[in-house]
């Protein structure tokens, strides 16, 4: 089955003053992931490394990783293809402070996505004991939105991210528009002033790297332009609103 | 060591916990709800849940047969009471994640879609594309977020509960980041920690899923009720054991051996349905426990297809097509052809029968009480009395609305008693137990953690498996007692403490070895044939006359569990024959 060269940055705040690399020689089969990689390491070879893991079916998130300098879900990863460049590089996520090893605090990350208000907000009050008629038409709307697993590869991808952490990034504004898009959703007025905050989506220069590499098709980059057409209009409603004498508070 | 306090502190951020958290919350936002898990609530493994969450909507569906085939599915293990509050509140469950936004699949009018699943004789499986426990799991987090009573402990590892006086008064936790210790008290802990069917070498579980809360409960004295019933779900990938959903044959999908052949008829589940027109209750919507049986059957005879990865047996999704799979069955596709590199529109997929989800847990009463004042368990960790001897799929995420709300409430009904006690008392036991968990740390004994998992995860899949003999159970239970024996000698080599996976791996491991000797005991005391559990060679039938009655494991200081028996609640069904399958000849076609 051969080998392959998996280069792991290390940074064990207890006892390292900054990151530095360790090399371990795995086995290479061809349906061997990075991630079963990772725990091969950890099981026969060194137990002091540590990593995130869960489901290994890229639904739970948790393995994010850059793999030779690109943002990547351990699980999702197969060893097959680093046969030719000869050596795997791993090291935690970047854009993120490191905890240890391969693990990031991914805590800014959550608290973006829960600033953004991301549930159904109803005035009305719809009886409880029915369902919204919601057409499959309605649902695509927001459904690819609705996938985001908030792995935080997109935040490792984005540049703005990388230099101002407290722009909310690319998963909690998709987040937003996921709820602003939904047809049973009365709250996008709520979530207007984060979106038009300094650190919403005019905070985004379109780079859309965030999108090329979401592992589960969101395209977080549509959803921010989307937000910004939706900015647009709802600057032009307040222009108009205050021009009359009334503000929208 | 740090002190907190907390009215009520929930042990699990799955649905079960969300849920918990949700409706203490709203019963009395007054009150301070903890939410403590040892993974971000959205890494849960409710998250890969994927073909659906049962509730009756339809207008020719019943009540009354939403129970009848959770009885009989479950082998009349259910309690009965348990299965009629449960079939009364699962619609309203689904009903209310609508209203929090879950995008359940719809029909072309916009109305809730249901699905055919297995076991279940109408159609009565809500699902959302084949996402349906992710599309749960983020929308109660989501909605978990609005509630202001609610705070999170996100990736704390609890590893004890202090008991004082006879009542449960909180838990000592291991902050992962700093690898601290923290003592919690308060005056109500709801364990909502999952499943353990990490205890088997191939299962659909993720690494998290470690039986916690049941060890924990099993170490303070709570019975483990119906241990030895654990579900192999027909259909997981070879090698890996990631989940394939019965929503593929749900919709359609059929099961053939080796030569193509549908081998399900000649195991009483026939007459062979035509392609494309699945039948409830019929071939491949058999229920979980006869198709794996049927498995190991056509392995015997050698008409499985021998892979790289062990052997299978096809599941065909092709004469569905591209538009139906992918709306239908979007990440279905994506597995196979990510993890064993098949797409299901042009070929089938390999798969076999692997370790999914234990029907028994953490004994509770019909409101998810335990017997230790102040402690409650919900969802899969626990055992209410709901999915008896063989859970019928989309049961259980719809357990986790039904009772993670009731958990909720209860606990804020206790809560609002001021039970609390004072910090500083839990503080010597506190001590006692984190010393022993510091020990554990920088342990340099000869064992190695990773041989003795696997060892365990091995014994269980020959002794446990999906039918036992006695031999193999026997070797079974004094393989897991010499491993607990051997879990002395561990020698861990990190000894920091920040974010140090092998010492909470080392502390999952000693959980999962409580578990499997729950199981194991509890599978040998058990001697008869019911459900899940399969003794082929000396207790091929089932037997009410002995065992109508539930499984108690209880364990021994310093000794192997003991198991005794409870009674099962029936109500108004009582004890008949399985019935699946049509009428006419079995097997005429082979």
């Amino acid at each position: 089955m051969g080998t392959i060269e998996l280069v792991a940055t290390r940074y064990r705040p207890e006892q390292d003053v900054q990151p530095w690399e360790q090399r371990y020689t795995v086995p290479c089969s061809e349906d061997m992931s990075l991630l079963d990689a990772l725990n091969y390491i950890k099981d026969e070879l060194d137990p002091s490394l540590s990593h995130r893991w869960s489901c290994r079916m890229a639904i739970c998130g948790s393995c994010g990783v850059m793999v030779n300098g690109e943002p990547k879900l351990s699980c999702k990863t197969f060893l097959r293809d680093y046969r030719e460049a000869g050596v795997v590089q791993v090291r935690a996520l970047d854009n993120l402070p490191v905890e240890r090893d391969l693990v990031a605090d991914i805590s800014g990350v959550v608290e973006h996505i829960e600033a953004v208000k991301p549930w159904l907000i109803r005035h009305s009050t719809a009886p409880v004991d029915t369902a919204h008629t919601q057409t499959p038409e309605q649902m695509a709307r927001y459904h690819a939105f609705s996938q985001c697993i908030n792995c935080a590869l997109c935040y490792a991808a984005c540049p703005q991210f990388g230099r101002n952490p407290a722009f909310l990034g690319p998963a909690a504004l998709t987040l937003a528009q996921r709820y602003n898009l939904d047809s049973r959703d009365e709250g996008s007025s709520e979530r207007m002033p984060w979106l038009n905050a300094e650190e919403g989506v005019w905070s985004c220069t379109f780079v859309g790297y965030c999108s090329e590499v979401c592992p589960k098709d969101v395209d977080p980059a549509s959803a921010i332009n989307r937000g910004k057409v939706a900015s647009d209009i709802n600057y032009g409603v307040n222009l108009f609103r205050l021009l009359r004498g009334k503000s929208d508070a | 060591m740090n002190q907190q306090q907390a009215d009520i502190v929930i042990v699990g951020g799955g649905g079960a916990g969300l849920r918990a958290a949700i409706a203490a919350a709203e019963s009395n936002p007054g009150l301070d709800i903890l939410l403590l898990s040892k993974v971000y609530p959205m890494r849960s493994h409710t998250v890969a849940a994927e073909g659906g969450c049962a509730g009756v909507i339809q207008p020719h569906d019943s009540l009354d047969a939403h129970f009848d085939d959770t009885v009989a599915g479950g082998d009349w293990l259910c309690d009965q009471d348990v299965v009629d509050y449960f079939v009364r509140h699962a619609t309203e469950e689904n009903l209310r994640l609508e209203h929090w936004g879950c995008p359940w699949s719809r029909k072309p009018d916009g109305s809730i879609n249901v699905r055919a699943f297995g076991g279940m004789q109408i159609e009565r499986t809500w699902f959302a594309a084949d996402k349906t426990g992710f599309h749960i799991l983020h929308t109660l987090f989501q909605t978990s977020l609005k509630y202001p009573a609610i705070r999170r402990c996100d990736e704390y590892f609890c590893t004890d509960l202090l008991v004082e006086d006879g009542h449960c008064a909180g838990l000592l936790a291991i902050d992962m980041r700093s690898g601290e210790q923290t003592l919690i008290a308060a005056s109500a802990v709801i364990l909502a920690t999952g499943g353990a069917a990490r205890v088997y070498r191939y299962n659909t579980n993720g690494g998290i899923v470690t039986g916690d809360g049941m060890a924990l409960a099993y170490r303070q004295g709570v019975p483990l009720r119906d241990m030895e019933f654990v579900q192999y779900h027909p259909t997981g990938l070879p090698g890996s054991g990631i989940l394939i959903t019965e929503a593929a044959r749900g919709e359609g999908g059929v099961l053939t051996t080796c030569d193509g052949y549908r081998y399900l008829q000649d195991y009483g589940l026939g007459p062979e349905t035509p392609l494309g027109k699945p039948q409830n209750k019929q071939m491949e919507l058999g229920p979980r426990d006869r198709l794996s049986q049927a498995f190991w059957h056509e392995e015997q005879a050698g008409r499985t297809v021998a892979t790289e990865r062990g052997a299978a047996v096809y599941l065909d999704l092709r004469h569905l097509g591209e538009q139906r799979i992918q709306e239908r069955l979007p990440f279905i596709r994506d597995l196979a052809r990510t993890y064993v590199n098949v797409d299901a529109v042009h070929e089938p997929i390999p798969v076999r029968p692997t370790a999914h989800y234990t029907m028994g847990g953490i004994q509770t009463d019909r409101h998810t009480a335990t017997c230790l004042p102040g402690l409650y368990a919900v969802g899969e960790c626990a055992s209410v009395g709901l999915h008896g001897a063989n859970r019928l799929g989309s049961n259980s995420l719809a357990e986790l609305g039904v009772f993670g709300r009731l958990a909720g409430e209860q606990a804020a009904e206790r809560a609002a008693q001021g039970l609390a006690v004072d910090p500083q008392r839990l503080r010597p036991q506190a001590e006692a137990q984190a010393a022993g968990r510091e020990a554990l740390r920088t342990a340099n004994g000869p064992e190695r953690l990773a041989a003795l998992r696997d060892e365990m995860a091995c014994a269980m899949e020959a002794g446990i498996g999906i039918f036992r003999v006695p031999a193999q159970m026997s070797a079974t239970i004094e393989k897991i007692a010499e491993l607990k024996a051997r879990y002395q000698q561990l020698g861990l080599k990190d000894g920091s403490r920040a974010f140090n996976t092998e010492w909470l791996q080392a502390i999952e491991l000693g959980f999962l070895l409580d578990v499997a000797e729950a199981m194991s005991h509890a599978a040998l005391a058990r001697q008869e044939s019911r459900g899940s559990h399969q003794r082929p060679e000396d207790f091929p039938a089932r037997n009410d006359a002995l065992f109508l009655k539930h499984s108690l494991a209880r364990q021994q200081p310093g000794g192997a569990a003991e198991v005794s028996w409870q009674d099962v609640v029936i109500t108004r069904s009582a004890p008949g024959e399985r019935h699946y399958g049509g009428t006419t000849v079995q097997g005429a076609n082979r």
